[in-house]
């Protein structure tokens, strides 16, 4: 049990990991990642959603009627993503109006609604609570590589506090303008999926 | 997966989950409802200071110190077509944000380069209170500018025209160029500008490269480089705002005394 517990936890981090291999979740990897500190918060609120969605909808996963299943899982997850908007607005108000409608926008990300159908439905409940766990690691692990690159590069700063020296400011520092615009998420995203299937083949698809 | 079940069964099934879904909802919206409005409330504050330059542009006040400072503060409210202040209408009442969504409380704006579309009724000035008398105006100011919206202050001296300082809150420009409205190093150039002509017509204007000291360029500010759309932008809102369909009428008014 509790090796096949760290397996649960640990694959989507790189195996099966929900950006990379998945391709899923892409829209608000690519739209907080400007920022270290909006990543991470994105990335907690992601992996707490994804954890207690899992877990609920797997205590409640034998007396779900089949044909209503998809919109309880929605209800379910749609519930907990207006709790924890609340529980930001509340707590680090600056950062929730920097991640303004992406925190909304966990409902429809496909993450949590695949981990719902796709394992919830079918495990017992400490196990789906750890794979959407896993899954937020997997997700907030990419989205904090992009945000470090995209903060470093774009505006020179990590977490806000200038790493390099801008020209602008009596540094050498010019920053490139292309990674706080979402194409040089696309670029982070990419390199690093190329650089993941090259460490790990089998993640390739047939050809 | 479960096996088949009644139309009765899933009708209650449904009933209940949105039941138990909306408790919790419930609940975290009322527990922290109170912590929420001070956060917001909080928010405002610190940028009319940030604007008035009690506060400086990158300093994170805690809320005592906020409160502290802000005790200076005054807001009213102003009738926008008339620019009468309305005593006894209460501050705390008028959020001009959510007003303009209210057809009931806004009104259309007549066509302008600012591109706002619908104006509040009424509005909030916040007056910084020195020695009983008035020393800043505060004005919430707005306007489209390349991408998005711009939101800020703006303080003026009791002249009405002499810029003391800007700040812009809320944007979605281009950060590195656009984005640059919020360096504190291009506001400062703001200071001592004025943003009317000497008939009080708006004459503020964003230009291309420099611009010179204040003595030479009255109511020029130097260009953003890579932002002249965003620059149009915050002229356009600039002159917008202190104009007649914006906050002229109580400037006017304030300026002949008596508020």
């Amino acid at each position: 049990m509790a090796a096949k517990t760290k397996e649960i936890l640990l694959d989507p981090l790189f195996d099966n990991n929900p950006i990379a291999a998945q391709v899923l979740g892409i829209c608000s990897a690519l739209a907080v990642t400007t920022q270290m500190s909006a990543s991470i918060v994105m990335a907690i609120a992601l992996t707490v959603v994804t954890g207690f969605s899992g877990l609920s909808v797997s205590l409640i996963r034998n007396y779900i009627p089949a044909n209503i299943r998809i919109i309880v899982q929605l209800t379910i997850i749609a519930s907990l993503v207006i709790v924890t908007d609340q529980v930001l607005k509340a707590f680090v108000f600056d950062i929730s109006k920097q991640l303004s409608v992406f925190v909304g926008l966990i409902i429809t990300n496909c993450i949590v609604m695949g981990r719902a159908e796709a394992f919830a439905m079918q495990r017992k409940p400490i196990e789906s609570f750890v794979d959407g766990i896993g899954n937020g690691f997997g997700y907030s692990f990419f989205l904090l590589l992009t945000g470090f690159f995209r903060e470093l590069i774009g505006s020179g700063r990590l977490f806000g506090a200038q790493i390099l020296p801008l020209a602008t400011e009596g540094g050498w520092y010019t920053p490139n303008g292309l990674m706080v615009l979402a194409p040089g998420a696309f670029f982070v995203i990419g390199l690093a999926i190329w650089a993941l299937r090259t460490w790990k083949p089998m993640l390739k698809e047939e050809e | 997966m479960s096996a088949k079940h009644g139309t009765g069964y899933t009708m209650g099934f449904a009933a209940a989950v949105c039941l138990v879904c909306s408790v919790f909802v419930c609940l975290s919206a009322v527990a922290l409802k109170d912590r929420q409005e001070k956060n917001k409330k909080l928010d405002e504050q610190k940028n009319v200071l940030k604007a008035a330059g009690l506060l400086a542009p990158n300093e994170d006040a805690d809320a005592a110190k906020v409160a502290e400072l802000y005790e200076s503060v005054q807001p009213k409210v102003v009738d926008l077509k008339t620019g009468n202040v309305l005593d006894d209408v209460d501050a705390a009442t008028v959020n001009m944000r959510a007003a303009i969504s209210d057809n009931s409380k806004s009104f259309e704006a007549p066509a302008n380069d600012a591109k706002v579309l619908r104006l509040p009724n009424q509005a909030l000035v916040y007056e910084v209170m020195q020695d009983g008398k008035p020393s800043l105006l505060i004005l919430p100011v707005s306007g489209k500018g390349l991408w998005s919206t711009l939101y800020g202050f703006l303080a003026l001296d009791v002249d009405t025209t002499t810029v003391k300082g800007v700040s812009f809150y809320e944007h979605g420009e281009t950060p590195g160029l656009g984005g640059e409205i919020e360096n504190p190093k291009w506001t400062a150039l703001w200071k001592n500008r004025t943003v009317y002509d000497e008939n009080f017509a708006p004459a503020f204007k964003v230009v291309k490269g420099q611009a010179g000291s204040p003595e030479d360029a009255p109511h020029q500010v130097d260009g953003l480089s890579g932002a002249t759309l965003t620059g149009k932008g915050v002229t356009a809102l600039v002159n917008f705002w202190v104009g007649e369909n914006g906050f002229g009428p109580f400037l006017a008014k304030f300026r002949e005394g008596g508020i």
